[in-house]
């Protein structure tokens, strides 16, 4: 039947109790999620709900943020990213980010993709057979490699946007990440960027943990195999989407997900 | 039409073309078993049930998921909606093989009846029908469908035939009523497989016409 979901072993990101304070303004309560690796989990829900900020506490850029306050949980693969010995480099390194808008570095394709090695590696550690091989690598994997090959050098802020989103998605891969999240990856695209772009996702999901924010009910329906629904901070249902689009259990989700709501 | 859509409908394909053929079997079982007074090959349409029932709903499973996560339109709407009503019909004829087949495995181990000569003309007309409505579907030929709902009448026409020739086989040996209400009601089952042949004919048009043939008086 339809293409067949993973059995998952155990989950990837799991939050207890988790809740996040801007100020005194809570904007996420009691989140406690089970994340299973090698799926698509959608984080879907109105405007405000939380999902960005939810998304953002699982790499902890929320911390760039001042006067936030977190309590509770968050352990990815298995450690909790908030004990003392986690160093941030570490953990943005086996969590990688994708943003709403493409935000590829002013420099050449290669060197984007080989960014992040040359961040977190020390230098010389690869020679330059072994970062060409990465570099294409990680281009085959986002399907760009025979759109650029030819042109590795040239800027990367010159590519379509398609192609941008693309290349801030190679440029994760170099590092070998486990979970990849995307707030609102398409949101800049038109409709065949879209639909391209969610044939990568769906193309990654059985290597990485995947969690991607969306505004978009028929990208979560299309792309995702479990979908999160969030209203003010909660987390209301989490279930196959499927189930969470044709037999949703709460009431808030059925308003969500028919139109009535948000 | 996005690639995901594509591949699901290409899937559904598949899952509604396996029923047809097992459904294809079981009739074409039932009624050897009759005439052959095959209690083993009775049994055997009665145990492929089961697998049609779990496919069916599987099917139905899968056209509502596809729906759901989908919200097809055109083509692809007409193409689903028309599945998941043949997958119901296809259900019911496997129902109404298993019918016939009980039936003839009762009638085998009877004293052997007469069985009336029209009864192998409406089995044959029947799976031909049956068989044509499915190549229709299959090459989702419109004309070809059209074809079978005009056969139904034909079996029609044989079922009361074959009624008016039970019901003098009763008043000339009433000993043997039993027998012949069981054959009486394996020609209603007949009957009842080709008017779902025509149901499955009806949705192939609408799938590739978009036009709803029913209820025409032609």
């Amino acid at each position: 039947m339809a293409t067949a979901v993973p059995t998952p072993v155990q989950s990837s990101i799991q939050t207890r109790d988790l809740n996040l304070w801007y100020g005194s303004f809570q904007a996420l309560k009691d989140i406690s999620l089970d994340i299973k690796p090698g799926l698509v989990t959608a984080l879907i829900g109105p405007s405000g709900c939380g999902k960005t900020t939810l998304l953002r506490c699982l790499n902890r850029i929320n911390e760039r943020y001042g006067n936030v306050t977190t309590t509770g949980r968050i352990t990815v693969l298995g450690k909790n990213i908030y004990d003392a010995d986690v160093s941030l480099s570490e953990l943005r390194k086996s969590v990688g980010m994708v943003f709403q808008r493409p935000n590829p570095l002013p420099i050449s394709i290669r060197e984007n993709v080989l960014f992040g090695v040359r961040v977190h590696v020390r230098q010389g550690r690869y020679g330059r057979a072994e970062q060409d091989a990465m570099v294409e690598t990680a281009l085959r994997d986002v399907q760009l490699w025979d759109e650029v090959k030819d042109r590795l050098k040239g800027k990367a802020t010159l590519l379509s946007l398609e192609q941008q989103q693309k290349l801030c998605i190679a440029r994760l891969l170099p590092l070998k990440p486990r979970v990849i999240l995307m707030d609102e990856p398409c949101s800049a695209l038109d409709a065949e960027g879209i639909e391209r772009i969610e044939a990568l996702i769906h193309g990654l999901r059985s290597r990485y943990t995947l969690l991607v924010v969306t505004h978009n009910m028929a990208q979560a329906r299309r792309a995702s195999d479990e979908c999160i629904f969030m209203l003010l901070g909660r987390t209301i249902e989490h279930d196959k989407t499927v189930n969470v689009f044709l037999n949703p259990k709460e009431k808030e989700t059925e308003m969500y997900v028919t139109g009535r709501y948000g | 039409m996005s690639i995901h859509l594509q591949r699901e409908i290409d899937n559904l394909k598949r899952d509604l073309l396996l029923i047809c053929s097992i459904v294809e079997e079981q009739v074409q079982k039932a009624i050897r078993a009759l005439f052959d007074r095959d209690t083993e090959l009775a049994r055997e349409v009665q145990a492929m049930d089961e697998d049609v029932d779990r496919r069916e709903i599987n099917l139905e499973e899968e056209c509502l998921k596809t729906l759901a996560l989908h919200q097809p339109v055109a083509t692809n709407l007409r193409q689903l909606i028309a599945a998941l009503k043949i997958n119901n019909d296809l259900e019911r004829i496997g129902d109404m093989a298993v019918n016939i087949a009980r039936k003839a495995a009762a009638l085998a181990v009877e004293a052997a009846v007469e069985i009336p000569a029209d009864f192998a003309d409406m089995g044959e007309q029947t799976q031909a029908m049956l068989r044509k409505s499915l190549d229709a579907l299959v090459q989702m030929d419109a004309a070809l469908a059209r074809d079978v709902c005009a056969c139904d009448d034909q079996v029609d026409r044989l079922k009361k035939k074959i009624r008016n020739q039970i019901e003098e086989q009763i008043r000339q040996d009433p000993q043997r009523t039993g027998s012949m209400l069981r054959l009486l009601s394996v020609s209603r089952n007949l009957e009842r497989i080709a008017d779902c042949a025509a149901n499955i004919a009806e949705d192939v048009i609408y799938m590739v016409d978009g036009r709803i043939v029913r209820h025409q008086a032609d």
